[in-house]
């Protein structure tokens, strides 16, 4: 398995930040809005050096969402920012009507997805935004694994025309990607060969495959892991390819296991080519306070989580 | 354009509606009736509207021009009357209403790439959030064209209003003229026994907004002259709002101030009576 190592830890958002910062000297038609969380998504930087091109929103997600449709016309890139909960569940029908039916140019872009934002609670902790959003005719969704990562994808979705849903989060985790990166939109990453079986991860769970992986070599298992870092458009050539090989599939993610990668990623196989799938994945339910570390343990994203999956869906293999 | 020529286009404006209706079996004639001097006093006289070679030219970021959105799209027979008879798209197409494969979808879109059409409406509240954006735009754009909006009185009830009508004077967007359709009347009822907005007009002057009231919003002269009012008071730092009272279904008598009219087609008799009402200036579709 490929060895992967880091020297620091940091936030997707702050990778979102210093997306954005960089975004904001190179491309004078990128506006951020933010609903008075501009400190939670790291917009300082862009706000000190672009204070024409931000717009306050305060409390008001809703209007923002639809402002930022308004925005595009007349040729602007707006980045809506807010955490996940408020960026969809609460928007969802404005962002249907005035931004994906309409066929808008909005970059959506949340922090604090999933339960990772720890001790605020179910409240703030959506668990259901992927499915949402990839529900959207026309909705790119992208939910990338590192600081590195997170601020490449920034910077390339100024450059495609379309709506996106970009979805990061608040927990330090290790960067392994690199700096130089090119960010390819509904393109997958491979992040280690293998034969026994795929394990399909996105966002914070990238990182918690790579250590599955590393056990289940130690117990003589090979695990493939590809990081599916767009959810839609999804990369089906990837997975039909190593499904091919390993003959068994583990999705891992951060969301609830209904309507999230794991049902994208079943709806491949199940056209194309049956092999055993199993998810490591919320299981329909809320989340909850503690520490991101407490709650990824009892609501089972661990790589312990992922490694007992592998050997389940090896099991399974005809 | 002279206000006696305003008149004719909206007598048309207004048998295309009846019969758009009526063509299908369904769409909202009330509020579309209501409106339609506004309309045509924006389209044919007001607004600044890109032109080459003398006939209107779309494109989507509208640089340079005036730009309307309608929030409340349900009166969309309205819309789209008007925006064939200035040219945008043919005439003939206005027989596809609401009909299989048409561009002319009960609710306005731009997904069907029908010239004129912006924004999607029909869930109500987020047209006037949209024309902010579009103002903000060509702010940043320095572009000093104008940005309207029209509202339905029943839409005011939505939440997301208030959050539009909150941002727009604390960002001084003052070139924008937001209009309410006050015709009191919505699908459950008058408005003021369904869920009474009160006195609208003080209340965005109390949000902090620049706010004329005109109550012969059914009077093409009093429109015209109000539209030119609202221009005069833009770019001085706040967002201009015009209560426009008029009369849900106005022009054809039968239709005229009641919420029964709000959503229904007529039927083949009620059309002729209707039609016998408004004089063909333009030739039907």
């Amino acid at each position: 398995m490929k060895k992967y190592t880091f020297t620091e830890k940091k936030d997707t958002r702050s990778g979102f930040g210093a997306g954005m910062h960089e975004l904001g000297q190179k491309n004078p038609n990128v506006v951020a809005l933010c609903a008075d969380l501009v400190g939670s998504l790291k917009l300082e930087a862009f706000i000190k050096e672009n204070p024409e091109r931000f717009v306050q929103c305060g409390i008001s997600e809703a209007n923002m969402i639809s402002v930022s449709a308004g925005l595009t016309i007349g040729g602007k890139i707006p980045f809506a920012t807010t955490f996940a909960n408020f960026a969809t569940g609460r928007v969802y029908d404005q962002i249907r009507q005035s931004v994906a039916y309409s066929g808008k140019n909005v970059k959506i872009c949340a922090s604090h997805a999933g339960l990772t934002l720890g001790e605020d609670g179910a409240t703030h902790q959506i668990l259901e935004d992927i499915g949402m959003m990839k529900m959207l005719p026309g909705m790119t969704v992208i939910n990338p694994c590192d600081y590195n990562q997170t601020k490449a994808a920034t910077i390339a979705i100024a450059d495609y025309d379309g709506p996106v849903y970009l979805r990061f989060g608040r927990p330090v985790i290790p960067i392994f990607t690199a700096a130089d990166q090119v960010y390819e939109i509904g393109k997958a990453w491979m992040v280690s060969e293998g034969t026994d079986v795929s394990i399909f991860a996105t966002g914070h769970m990238v990182w918690e495959a790579i250590q599955a992986g590393e056990q289940l070599e130690a117990e003589g298992i090979s695990a493939e892991i590809i990081n599916i870092h767009t959810i839609k458009p999804l990369d089906e050539e990837a997975i039909l390819k190593s499904i091919a090989k390993t003959r068994c599939a583990v999705t891992a993610e951060e969301h609830n296991r209904i309507g999230g990668l794991g049902d994208s990623v079943a709806q491949v196989i199940v056209k194309n080519d049956l092999v055993p799938q199993e998810y490591v994945a919320v299981n329909d339910s809320f989340g909850e306070s503690g520490t991101p570390a407490q709650l990824m343990e009892k609501y089972g994203l661990t790589a312990a989580d992922i490694v007992a999956a592998a050997k389940r869906a090896i099991a399974k293999k005809k | 354009m002279e206000i006696e020529q305003l008149e004719k286009v909206a007598a048309q404006v207004r048998r295309d509606i009846v019969r758009m209706v009526h063509g299908c079996q369904s769409g909202h004639p009330g509020g579309s009736l209501g409106c339609t001097d506004l309309l045509v006093a924006l389209y044919f006289e007001r607004m600044k509207l890109n032109e080459k070679d003398g006939k209107v030219v779309f494109d989507m970021d509208g640089a340079g021009e005036d730009l309307f959105f309608l929030s409340n799209g349900h009166i969309s027979p309205l819309l789209y009357s008007v925006l064939a008879r200035k040219g945008y798209f043919p005439v003939s197409e206005l027989a596809t209403f609401r009909k299989l494969n048409s561009r002319l979808q009960g609710h306005p879109t731009p997904h069907e790439h029908l010239e004129g059409i912006r924004i999607a409406s029909g869930s109500l509240g987020q047209g006037m959030s949209v024309a902010i954006g579009a103002a903000l735009a060509k702010k940043l754009n320095n572009d000093t064209s104008l940005v309207y909006v029209l509202m339905g009185d029943g839409e005011q009830q939505e939440g997301q209003v208030w959050e539009a009508a909150t941002f727009a004077p604390h960002h001084k967007v003052d070139n924008l003229i937001a209009i309410v359709d006050l015709n009191g009347q919505q699908i459950d009822g008058p408005t003021a026994k369904v869920m009474d907005n009160r006195d609208l007009g003080a209340k965005y002057e109390a949000f902090g907004w620049e706010v004329m009231e005109v109550e012969e919003g059914n009077d093409m002269a009093s429109v015209v002259k109000a539209l030119y009012e609202a221009k005069s008071k833009a770019g001085h730092a706040k967002p201009i709002m015009i209560i426009l009272h008029t009369g849900m279904g106005y022009g054809v008598d039968f239709m005229m101030g009641s919420h029964k009219w709000h959503g229904v087609a007529p039927n083949d008799e009620q059309l002729a009576a209707a039609l016998a009402q408004l004089e063909e200036s333009m030739g039907d579709y």
